[in-house]
């Protein structure tokens, strides 16, 4: 008998476990990939992805941070929730980072943690950690699966919750002995009711009028639009509609794609590292309009000084966003699209505010970002124009957190949605690459690059052996300035360049790391290298990585230091 | 300002801590908060007297428990014609000639003895917070060995004047 034909009759006499009834569901709810590390209280599951081997893919990663930022990276590309599976004790708390890290950037995901036997739950067994205590605050909602004929039930319900209303990640905890259990639950439908979890999409028409006749009214009207515009895939509806009333926008971190990065009435990204003309726009604007973005303090600055003088309309489908941080108006609990198509049909005129456009199309003009470059050495700026311009845009792009962060976000124009992934709320080191391998596998025919820092790239660089093994053409370029840099930067600028612990000088040969992973290498070292590797390193078919040297010195301008108003910038100009 | 909320939850296990967790983890102050079984099967009530600066955090305050799957409805009901009670057990050291004394004194609060021994007794008493506060405030010159309240339960009485309505937290009405 051949071994897959061993596996077969096993699969077909073995009875069913209550690990088996898991996969079921998972196939029934479309699942294709699993990311996940095995271990001892998984071990039931794991057996079942075994023999499931044909029906679900499974990608092993080598920490189970890893897994779960690459869920995340696959959320971001597909909007549909990545699934993670974890073992209990480490395993479930070395999730923790990402779990965070979703439930901020609103991304979502099913996570399914091993829990040990419910008969020794509580008594400190091996590899036991309170899961549901650690996880409540950090998910949208979680749950602990106490007997088995509740799972078909609470699989739909997680599936539903992570991917409606506000997406957020989901975690389900299962016991040992649950998984373990010879299962005769049908998987065929059931029936779930969530009478505390009603999203509202469709927006009050009532205050759409009233938004419409201030926007026809305003003078200097600007649009901001978040990550909101994304998950509602609304960017063909608001690129229409700021065109036709010549509206501009600006867009926060996570937004970067909802409009077209190249559009003449764009205005940048605003916040922290905003362009002056974004950050102004939103300092002396009349009316704010907020498209599903939460008013992040990297966003508004000192929220006293932020769009002091404006009538700000809030649409969110998330109500508790709406007055949290700032004073709202005209609160709008809406999907963002939903609410775009409406405003649409109601808007009667558009606004008269040619003489605002002037100044902000001047500003553009006269107060873009810069920076200087010796010519010799890579300036990062250049290296992320460059990587724009050989990619020609076509490229999905995913960070870490920090200046390289910052500079990607500044100076690649982000054309079309679902793009860019990058650590927004939660600022993730080590989360850009992980996180490419889910985009990658959620898009395998695209190119991805995982533009990182050197120090966020050494705390996932073990994932190397995943896109090795499974040869996903995962780019990575290491923005590489031997120092945490915008720690470094405010140890400059605010702490007197007394800089504790933030340089790294001392790291590892990257080309021959790479090597060590059979995967390519190459060192950067000037532009002039630059010129000659980057058609290259993008056009070549498998992964690769590339160690970029960058002056330490270079930093990130314009930037609103901390408990300053949005209109204090500094670096505004060379 | 002390605001009384009612929360009505669905009764699964831990829903108690994401509720306390959530209002600790967004700051909030909590004075006390009550729980129990509701008239339906699997639903429970809370009674929570939160002190919040203004406004603004109230509404944020009942968005965020709103906002959890297992709340089924918030409601602020600190404006409305409500009932409201708690419960206080006070152990007070008392001889068996001060125990006519205090019987006196805790008559006029309806209040009543509900345990004896030699050299304490035990007083019980329901009312509104404030006629708690003014019992034991008399009680405290005896000694007062042991206090424990239940925390402030309510609802909304039968019928409700015609006043102006509270301003409604709900964004989608």
């Amino acid at each position: 008998m051949t071994v897959e034909a061993k596996l077969e009759f096993q699969a077909s006499t073995a009875p069913k476990t209550g690990a088996d009834l898991l996969i079921d569901l998972l196939v029934n709810e479309g699942v294709d990939t699993l990311f996940g590390y095995p271990g001892g209280a998984v071990l039931p599951i794991y057996d079942s992805i075994y023999r499931a081997k044909n029906r679900i893919k499974h990608i092993l990663f080598r920490h189970e941070q890893g897994s779960i930022h690459a869920a995340e990276g696959y959320a971001r590309i597909t909007g549909k929730p990545g699934v993670v599976i974890a073992t209990s004790g480490p395993g479930a708390t070395n999730l923790v980072t990402g779990i965070l890290d979703a439930m901020m950037d609103s991304l979502p995901l099913v996570v399914f943690t091993g829990q040990v036997s419910r008969s020794v739950i509580g008594t400190d067994a091996f590899q036991e950690a309170d899961v549901m205590a650690i996880t409540t605050p950090i998910t949208k909602h979680n749950y602990q699966v106490q007997s088995l004929s509740d799972l078909p039930r609470i699989v739909k319900e997680a599936f539903h919750i992570a991917s409606t209303g506000r997406p957020g990640p989901v975690l389900i905890d299962i016991p040992k002995d649950i998984s373990q259990q010879i299962s005769y639950e049908e998987t065929s439908e059931v029936d779930f009711v969530l009478p505390g979890y009603q999203p509202t999409t469709k927006p009050n028409p009532l205050q759409i009028k009233k938004l419409a006749e201030s926007l026809t009214k305003a003078k200097k009207p600007v649009i901001l639009a978040g990550a909101g515009i994304l998950h509602a895939k609304a960017s063909k509806e608001l690129t229409d509609f700021s065109v036709k009333h010549n509206l501009p926008v600006v867009n926060t971190l996570l937004g970067l794609g909802s409009f077209p990065g190249d559009h003449s009435l764009f205005l940048g990204m605003g916040g922290m590292h905003g362009t002056y003309t974004a950050n102004m726009a939103l300092y002396e604007c009349d009316l704010l309009i907020n498209f599903g973005a939460r008013f992040d303090d990297r966003l508004t600055g000192n929220i006293k000084q932020f769009a002091p003088n404006a009538k700000v309309s809030h649409i969110d489908i998330d109500p508790a966003e709406i007055g949290k941080n700032i004073t709202t108006h005209i609160p709008i609990v809406a999907d963002a699209k939903e609410a775009l198509i409406e405003l649409q049909n109601q808007m009667q005129e558009s606004p008269n505010h040619q003489e605002w456009l002037t100044t902000l199309m001047d500003r553009k003009e006269k107060f873009p970002l810069w920076y200087k470059s010796s010519g010799k050495e890579v300036s990062p700026q250049w290296l992320i124009q460059a990587l724009f311009k050989v990619t020609k845009g076509d490229a999905i792009i995913t960070t870490d957190v920090g200046q390289h962060q910052m500079w990607t976000a500044q100076y690649f124009p982000f054309l079309k949605p679902h793009q860019w992934i990058t650590s927004g709320g939660l600022g993730t080191m080590g989360y850009g690459f992980p996180a490419a391998i889910g985009a990658q596998l959620a898009a395998p025919d695209q190119t991805v690059v995982a533009v990182v820092g050197d120090g966020g790239f050494q705390m996932t660089l073990q994932e190397l052996s995943v896109i090795q093994e499974r040869n996903l053409p995962v780019k990575i370029i290491i923005v590489n300035n031997g120092a945490l840099g915008m720690v470094r930067q405010w140890q400059e600028v605010f702490y007197k360049d007394r800089y504790s612990e933030s340089l790294i000088p001392n790291q590892p040969d990257f080309v021959k790391l790479a090597e060590s992973y059979h995967i390519r290498g190459m060192k950067v070292e000037s532009t002039e290298d630059l010129v000659s590797m980057l058609p290259e390193f993008i056009s070549y078919e498998g992964p690769i990585l590339m160690d970029c040297r960058i002056p330490m010195e270079e930093k990130v301008y314009p930037m609103i230091a901390p408990g300053k108003g949005i209109h204090e910038m500094i670096g505004v100009k060379p | 300002m002390k605001r009384i909320i009612t929360a009505t939850v669905q009764n699964h296990s831990g829903v108690l801590n994401r509720i306390t967790g959530l209002l600790q983890r967004r700051q909030f102050n909590i004075e006390s908060i009550s729980v129990g079984a509701t008239e339906t099967e699997g639903i429970s009530k809370m009674t929570l007297v939160v002190e919040v600066e203004d406004e603004q955090r109230l509404e944020q305050v009942t968005k965020q428990l709103n906002k959890q799957i297992d709340v089924l409805k918030v409601s602020d009901i600190t404006d409305k014609a409500i009932v409201s009670r708690e419960l206080a057990l006070i152990k007070v050291s008392s001889s068996s000639q001060l125990r006519s004394e205090i019987n006196g004194l805790i008559d006029p609060f309806r209040a009543t003895i509900i345990d004896v021994s030699k050299d304490s007794l035990a007083v019980q008493v329901t009312g509104k917070p404030e006629k708690i506060d003014a019992i034991i405030e008399l009680l405290r010159p005896y000694g007062i060995k042991e206090l424990a309240r239940t925390g402030l339960t309510a609802f909304l009485r039968g019928h409700q004047p015609n006043v102006t309505e509270l301003t409604s937290y709900s964004l989608i009405k």
